[in-house]
């Protein structure tokens, strides 16, 4: 190898520098802010591990600072020892877990089925009730999104009580999909809009009635927005917290709700805590890190037109 | 909202026979009427006069369904092919009309009244005590003032969240990890996050959070001890947890812009301060206006952290409007005087919403 003959000229080094200063800025900001999102998390995973004594003395890494123990999913009865043996925390736990799931996904389904719906009719076709257009229907379908939960609350819990549906699930389905709803019209909106009618005008011409055209060659072009609409009206009411304290007790109650009502009662007891909070948020973690990409859709599909 | 976009046109010749159409009408208004004797043996029940062996309100609620689902069913009977594109939309205003309308009317009926749900005088009239109850109540007036607080806290949010959407759409690698880490905020529940953050990380003897303030040089930390640390508290918690979302809005509008425009920026000779404010900023306005006003729709129902982490304290410091009547009901149940807050402050909203939407209806009009 023979001695270089082309440098690199004064100002293209310092050119070099810059950027490489610039990289280093990018990056620790990107990783700290990754730190700030995902610490939370790490903490309580790994609090839920710990004992007393580790709590104390604020250990923070497992096996080097102090050696992980099962004490807090063993309050829950999850851990290895206790998973085959009886134990009613876990009963309860899973049963919050199952109203939370039955609760989330009945209305997370019936809020997609009726948007999508109404979402196509809007795109679709000109509507007249009375003096309202199309534009003041959609208007109306959107504005729920302005009204806050309390409005509803208390009319509410006093409608149900007459109603008998306090503290069952239904009650707090419907009320989970008048939430969501506008949301996921919002979105389906803006899927069909992009579908070319003519499509549709194909499908009819050979036959098909108009749902369906709707059911067998629309719906499947637009299944990975409606997916979108599903996961994130899915995250919205499986960590919904204000209907499910105000409307069930002790039948329908859902994972919020216990966890919420643990906080005061635990004092110190942090593993366990620890541990009931990361069983609640792991369901939701995982669909984070599996489905990120719709979720990311959804909350987009607004933003772009 | 103004879309009428691109609408399928078809023409269908539908004639409809004289005994459908009547037919479908007698559905439709039979069912109504067996909707309206149930409703009407459910009154007389509640009234005394008559005993149908009805325990709740049920049977109307059935009877309503069933009224909705022949309603449904009339629309195509009557009206053949246009009921069938009615089809589409009327379930789902049927079930917005009476979850939302019929609720607020009969809550309008309640706010005028004393109401407590655990005596059994059952519900009184009480005519405009509560409006004067409300005007004298200093707590309801501060959680109203907080709320104004709590708004305002957005503008710091969309600074950081257009932050880092312009750094994840920055040449970088392992993008996809970072989108993933900078959601997960918004992924978790906000009841466990009141208990991970606000109640062990910062806790003030053991919790990393204090450990890391101690360090830091603040001798003794205390994050819900004065009103305003703790105000500022709540607001950092609620915009850990909402920034993705905004960032993720901008992210979309920032990948939506050509990349030509920046490119003849920077031919032109643009520093990368001045692309950024002549150029994207100004690019990003409309994407940026909506996603303020979600943010500020969504800030308007924060409660699960303050329910959970300060109930409201330290003395009505970090109360929001929400929580406040959450715990006027829990304390008191008087669902008269927490219904007629709500509506207040449904009144508050409509108005500032509307003024706010007109003022970015004229912002995002682009100037030339």
């Amino acid at each position: 190898m023979s001695a270089q003959i082309f440098h690199d000229g004064e100002a293209d080094l310092s050119h070099s520098v810059k950027w490489w200063t610039g990289r280093v800025l990018i990056y620790g900001v990107l990783i700290l802010w990754a730190v700030i999102c995902l610490f939370p998390i790490y903490w309580t995973a790994t609090t839920s591990f710990k004992m007393a004594p580790d709590v104390m003395q604020g250990n923070m890494v497992p096996f080097v600072d102090y050696t992980p123990k099962w004490l807090g999913w063993k309050s829950l009865g999850l851990s290895p020892d206790t998973i085959w043996t009886e134990s009613t925390v876990r009963e309860e736990f899973l049963r919050r877990f199952w109203n939370s799931t039955v609760t989330a996904l009945a209305a997370s389904a019936l809020a997609v089925a009726l948007g999508s719906c109404a979402a196509y009719g809007l795109s679709r076709f000109s509507y007249r009730f009375g003096f309202m257009r199309n534009s003041d229907i959609s208007f109306f379908f959107l504005s729920q999104l302005i009204l806050p939960p309390v409005v509803l609350a208390l009319p509410f819990l006093v409608l149900y009580k007459a109603l008998g549906l306090l503290d069952t699930r239904i009650g707090p389905i419907l009320l989970y999909t008048l939430t969501v709803l506008p949301i996921v019209i919002w979105i389906m909106r803006d899927q069909f809009a992009g579908i070319p009618t003519e499509l549709e005008e194909a499908a009819l011409v050979d036959g098909l009635s108009i749902w369906g055209a709707f059911l067998t060659i629309v719906m499947p072009i637009a299944l990975p927005g409606m997916v979108a609409a599903f996961i994130l009206s899915l995250v919205l009411t499986w960590n919904e917290y204000f209907f499910a304290a105000l409307l069930t007790s002790t039948n329908a109650k859902t994972l919020p709700v216990m966890v919420a009502s643990q906080t005061g009662s635990q004092g110190i007891s942090w593993w366990s805590m620890a541990a009931l909070s990361f069983a609640a948020i792991l369901p939701l973690i995982v669909i984070g890190v599996v489905l990120e990409r719709y979720i990311i859709k959804g909350m987009a599909a607004g933003a772009v037109k | 909202m103004t879309q009428d976009g691109d609408l399928l046109h078809v023409v269908t010749a539908d004639n409809i026979s004289v005994a459908r159409r009547r037919a479908g009408q007698a559905l439709i208004w039979g069912s109504a009427g067996i909707m309206a004797l149930v409703a009407l043996s459910q009154v007389l029940q509640t009234t005394g006069t008559r005993d149908f062996g009805f325990e709740t309100w049920r049977p109307t609620l059935y009877a309503y369904a069933f009224w909705s689902a022949c309603l449904c069913a009339g629309q195509v009977i009557t009206r053949g092919e246009q009921g069938k594109r009615v089809l589409f939309v009327l379930p789902a205003a049927l079930f917005v009309l009476s979850m939302v309308v019929f609720p607020l009317i009969f809550g309008l009926g309640i706010a005028f009244s004393s109401w407590n749900l655990s005596s059994p005088d059952g519900r009184q009239f009480n005519g405009l005590d509560n409006i004067r109850q409300m005007w004298a109540d200093p707590f309801y007036w501060n959680a109203l003032r907080n709320m104004v607080w709590y708004v305002l806290a957005i503008l710091p949010e969309y600074a950081v969240a257009f932050g880092l959407a312009l750094l994840l759409n920055a040449q970088i690698r392992a993008r996809k990890f970072f989108r993933v880490a900078f959601l997960m905020p918004l992924m978790l529940s906000p009841v466990a996050v009141s208990w991970m953050v606000g109640k062990s990380m910062m806790e003030v003897r053991f919790g990393p959070l204090a450990r890391l303030a101690r360090a830091l040089g603040w001798d003794n930390p205390s994050f819900f001890g004065s009103p305003e640390i703790a105000r500022a508290t709540i607001m950092l918690m609620d915009a850990w947890t909402f920034i993705p979302f905004m960032m993720i809005m901008i992210l979309a509008g920032l990948q939506a812009i050509p990349k030509e425009l920046q490119e003849a920026a920077r031919v032109d000779g643009a520093s990368a301060w001045r692309s950024f404010w002549e150029v994207t900023f100004p690019l990003m306005l409309p994407v940026s206006i909506t996603a303020i006003l979600i943010r500020v729709i969504f800030k308007l129902k924060l409660a699960d952290i303050i329910i959970n982490v300060t109930s409201g304290g330290p003395g009505g410091a970090t109360d929001s409007v929400t929580s406040f009547i959450f715990r006027e009901y829990r304390d008191r149940s008087n669902v008269g005087y927490g219904t007629l807050l709500a509506m207040v402050y449904l009144v508050i909203i409509v108005i500032a919403m509307t003024v706010l939407m007109k003022l970015a209806d004229r912002w995002m009009r682009p100037r030339y």
